[in-house]
């Protein structure tokens, strides 16, 4: 396919400085550093709430706040997570690193670009404002089940148009992407050639544009019910409260690989590296991303075994469930194998990537017991749940990005970043981690619900060691504000190549990498 | 690899003990809660036979990855290989998950079926949700009531010391009779909740507008607790479950004591539809909570 | 050739924001198909009860009702259960009573229990999903008519009907209000 870079030559040659240059870039490297930024800011204004969670749970009794302020909090906490932190965030990386990895000058649609971005401090203004109305924010839970998100305050109105917003800027990121995927890539790379994570995010876009839309439907029809005389979900009217829950994870569950595909893709090009030996059985990692993407679309039920589907649903959707283990297993497998016989060395990026390969499966294995329909209804909705989720979501998707950060810093930058701090910081959130989330798994087996403010005596124990957890793992992240910090600021010289022969376009290029890069294409072996 | 294999059998032999020996776990509050039902005996079986296949899996995997790294790391002086795919490798860890997936399946299929057979009761009771109390009918016999969490306010506010059973006691248990197959239709009164008793392994969405069936028989006497597992608003913490499943006797004795007088019947029935009047009477919950157990902080 | 692509990526965007509501009426036909949520279908009479009696079996049909908070009614069946030849047509009446002074619309949703069942229930005259208007302290029996299907499942031995009733005021605009009073034909057209 042919290149179209030298349409976009001569654009950028002149570029305003100060806030006006952020405001106004269309530089892909500008923008997916906006991304990262944006990101981190709501990993810790997320991780804030976490933790006024968990000091409530500290223990028994209700300590700190009321029970409606508690549900707000599990309810923000989440949004903000998955539309603030980790989507954002691996919008980030697709901005720097796809065109780089492919060869491109720039993303396809530049000026489109900046728009997906500058959406989303807005969305998340609206989002944040909503605990300054009378009811406070959203308190129904991130899933917003109604009828009870129908019962909400006006905080719920300004929720859903952050998600509307939101959505919009993901769709248009996502368009972006396969554009920029389809049509800039350098001569020579075909799409087999292609580095994983660029058909991750490939696959993840397609899915981000099929479900996106759907989720704004959802919410639209929220609004309607709560404000226009519909009857969709609410009962009085004829509605039915269960139709929520079917269109929501009929995005919710693709919505949760899109989180995580991305992060499979990073960690496909960090472990090669660091073991010095090509990735293991490339062409069946794609296909497993794209099983895995297809499958995605089949399993949504699974969220909802205990809302009384008939027998054959259940079964149905218990077997689907299951299929996933298996493309997934593969990428595990295929990971193990990269290691291998390989020259293993042990930089903060491989500690990241190693646990998450482990702590992920972990979760991927509870993922697999909850989808085993009887077991479920023990399962569901118990800290099991929250457990799982924690262990694919953080020490899936997050702790992937910080490995891909500490990776692909010193391209960014120019400097390595400080070494020592780096291994501490991924060894005190690994540890931190786990003490947080694995003792959720023993109190979701032993009978408690989540979303609780307050707990029956028997779950005392593991909550505050679980609290405990959580303190260290929040103080944790601001390490990575200072490491981050502190290697933009200077450090030794990082060389172009960085690591020791890594492969792929980006390490061609110079460190830091020039403000535009590949405006000839490269030649692609 | 011998050496795999052996640290592979001895971490092996460490595990089963663990995974099997639920009531040592139960106790501590590690696994699921001792089950009183064949359904719920039968699920512990289940979770526990699936997460030591896990668990195997897991350490089997990490086991070969962490020989990998210990004894293929630069810093000894392990020169890479280069090779990139094995069709082999490929197809073998495609169809051996399978395998273990349908072996899974089989006994999670049968188990399911039996977990669906509502039929044949020997007696219904119908359990609605409200915000933020449950409400349970004895439709055989016309017993009704509501119960409510009966945990003392200042204990919640750590005013009071808390007592055993904090925010797992009602006002009014149900009281279930032993070796019958007692049916539940479950459903809500505003929003979702969701009805669960671990020991029972019973859970099931109470949804506005919609009933749904399930069942169980309780082997033993006992007082057995649960909670309300769908998020239904403020209270939703504060809206537990206490089941007292007595032999069928007592059972019977508490539904005479219980029930309305045979023509009061009529009556108390169009009270309780109304929503205003009950055996155990509670006001309807108002919009601002004024009947909540837990008061707001603010 | 980028713009093209856009467009063929943003029609696939509105096209999947049309089909999150599509799945509203596609969630209704195959909940009636598989009798998901306990929908029933609603037939004719003649249609439900074409294939005659099985004289052979008894099914215990079991009523139940719930009056939602935010609808002063007395709402119940007047009899707990029935026992019905597959085949066989049925009535059941439940009893309805505005315990308020004012004219009240309520509106009902029935869930037939268990699923497997609610196929094979086919209700030939139903109160449900209308809007029911009770004037101050008036009462009425509504009726249902129901027919077992013969196909029904030999496991299948007792089944439920149980209907909800809500306040449906909300939903109707003043107009609509006057237009079911006056087709229920009421003098009083009493509008609060």
């Amino acid at each position: 396919m042919a290149t179209v870079a030298d349409d976009h030559h001569d654009h950028h040659d002149h570029h305003p400085t100060g806030l006006i240059r952020w405001i106004t870039t269309t530089n892909h490297k500008d923008i997916g550093t906006l991304y990262l930024l944006f990101s981190f800011a709501m990993f810790l204004v997320g991780g804030a709430m976490a933790m006024v969670i968990r000091a409530e749970l500290f223990q028994p009794g209700l300590q700190i706040v009321d029970p409606h302020f508690f549900n707000q909090m599990t309810t923000v906490h989440a949004l903000v997570m998955v539309f603030g932190a980790v989507m954002p965030g691996m919008v980030g990386f697709a901005n720097w690193m796809i065109p780089i990895m492919i060869g491109a000058p720039d993303m396809a649609l530049p000026r489109l670009n900046n728009w997906s971005f500058w959406i989303l401090p807005f969305a998340a203004t609206l989002l944040l404002s909503s605990f300054l109305t009378a009811g406070g924010g959203p308190a129904a839970g991130w899933t917003l089940y109604a009828p009870l998100t129908i019962q909400g305050g006006m905080g719920v109105d300004l929720t859903i148009f952050a998600v509307h917003m939101l959505g919009i800027s993901s769709v248009l990121g996502a368009i972006n992407v396969i554009v920029t995927i389809f049509n800039m890539r350098a001569p020579g790379m075909d799409f087999m050639k292609m580095p994983l994570f660029v058909w991750t995010w490939l696959i993840t876009a397609f899915l981000l544009i099929a479900v996106m839309p759907v989720f704004a439907g959802a919410v639209t029809m929220l609004l309607t019910d709560r404000h226009f005389g519909t009857a969709f979900f609410n009962p009085a009217g004829g509605g039915d409260p269960v139709l929520f829950q079917h269109i929501f994870w009929f995005f919710g569950h693709p919505e949760v690989y899109i989180m995580i595909l991305p992060a499979f893709g990073i960690i496909s090009a960090i472990i090669p590296t660091f073991s010095r030996k090509p990735l293991f059985g490339y062409t069946s990692m794609v296909l497993a991303v794209a099983g895995i993407a297809f499958l995605s679309f089949i399993v949504w039920a699974h969220h909802m075994f205990t809302v009384g589907m008939p027998l054959i649903g259940e079964v149905y959707f218990m077997y689907a469930t299951m299929l996933i283990a298996v493309p997934t297993g593969v990428k595990v497998f295929n990971w193990v194998a990269t290691m291998w016989r390989g020259s293993l060395t042990f930089e903060t990026p491989m500690l990241f990537a190693i646990g998450v390969v482990v702590l992920f499966t972990i979760g991927g294995l509870s993922g697999l017991m909850l989808g085993i329909t009887p077991a479920d209804f023990q399962y569901h909705d118990t800290y099991f749940v929250v457990a799982h989720f924690h262990y694919v979501l953080f020490s899936g998707s997050v702790m992937a990005m910080m490995g891909g950060v500490y990776y692909w810093l010193p391209k960014w930058t120019g400097h390595m970043y400080d070494e020592k701090l780096g291994k501490l910081h991924f060894w005190l959130t690994t540890i931190f981690f786990n003490i947080t989330f694995f003792p959720q798994h023993f109190l979701g087996l032993a009978g408690m619900p989540r979303r609780i403010p307050d707990y029956a005596l028997q779950f005392t124990e593991f909550n505050v060691i679980s609290s405990l957890g959580a303190f260290g793992l929040g103080v944790s992240q601001l390490l990575m504000a200072y490491i981050v910090y502190k290697c933009v600021k200077g450090g030794e010289k990082a060389t172009d190549e960085v690591w020791d022969n890594p492969e792929g376009l980006e390490w061609t290029l110079p460190s830091p990498a020039p403000y535009h890069t590949f405006e000839t294409p490269p030649v692609i072996k | 690899m011998v050496r795999l294999n052996k640290a592979f059998t001895v971490s092996l032999s460490a595990l089963i003990p663990l995974a099997v020996a639920t009531p040592v776990f139960a106790e501590w509050g590690l696994n699921l809660p001792t089950p009183v039902t064949p359904i719920g005996e039968g699920i512990l079986t289940l979770h526990n036979w699936i997460l030591l296949i896990c668990t195997i899996i897991f350490v089997g995997v990490f086991g070969v990855m962490f020989y990998s790294l210990y004894a293929h790391r630069k810093s000894k002086g392990h020169k890479p290989s280069q090779f990139s795919h094995s069709t082999f490798a490929e197809i073998t860890w495609t169809v051996i998950p399978t395998l273990i997936l349908i072996g899974m399946a089989i006994p999670s299929t049968a188990m399911l079926i039996k977990m669906e057979d509502t039929s044949e009761a020997d007696l219904t009771v119908k359990i609605t949700g409200y915000q933020w109390k449950w409400r349970y009918d004895y439709l055989d016999s016309g017993v009704q009531f509501y119960s409510n969490l009966s945990t003392d306010r200042n204990e919640i506010l750590n005013k009071n010391e808390k007592g055993e059973n904090y925010l797992l006691e009602v006002d009014n248990q149900v009281v279930l009779p032993i070796g019958k197959k007692i049916r539940f239709l479950i459903t809500a009164n505003d929003v979702i909740h969701s009805w669960w008793v671990p020991q029972l392994a019973v859970k099931k969405d109470a949804i506005p507008g919609f009933i749904n069936e399930v069942w169980t028989k309780i082997n033993e006497p006992g007082i057995y607790r649960g909670q309300c597992t769908e998020l239904c608003g403020r209270e939703h913490g504060f809206m537990p479950v206490v089941v007292k499943a007595v032999s069928v006797e007592e059972f019977d004795a508490w539904v005479a004591e219980n029930a309305p007088a045979e023509e009061q019947a009529e009556e108390t029935q169009s009270g309780v539809s109304g929503g205003q009047t009950l055996v155990a009477v509670s006001a309807i919950s108002t919009e601002d909570g004024a009947d909540d157990p837990a008061p707001a902080i603010r | 050739m980028n713009r093209r692509l856009v467009l063929r990526l943003l029609a696939l965007t509105v096209v999947m924001f049309g089909f999150g509501y599509a799945l509203v009426p596609l969630y209704d036909t195959l909940c009636v198909a598989f009798g998901l949520n306990g929908k029933t279908r609603i037939t004719d009479t003649q249609t439900a009860a074409a294939d005659g009696v099985d004289e052979d079996r008894w099914i215990t049909v079991q009523f139940t009702s719930h009056t939602a908070t935010g609808l002063p009614w007395e709402f119940r069946p007047m009899m707990n259960s029935v026992r019905v030849h597959p085949g066989e047509v049925k009535d059941a009446v439940y009893f309805a009573k505005n315990n308020s002074s004012n004219p009240i619309f309520g509106r009902a949703t029935y869930s037939v229990s268990p699923s497997i069942a609610a196929v094979h229930f086919n209700k030939t005259e139903c109160f449900c999903f209308t809007n029911q208007l009770l004037e101050g302290h008036e009462a009425k029996e509504m009726p249902v008519r129901f027919v077992v299907g013969r196909d029904i499942p030999k496991d299948v031995k007792t089944i439920t009907l149980s209907y909800s009733f809500f306040n449906a005021e909300q939903y109707l605009s003043e107009e609509d209000k006057n237009k079911l009073t006056a087709s229920t034909k009421r003098n009083s057209a009493g509008e609060g």
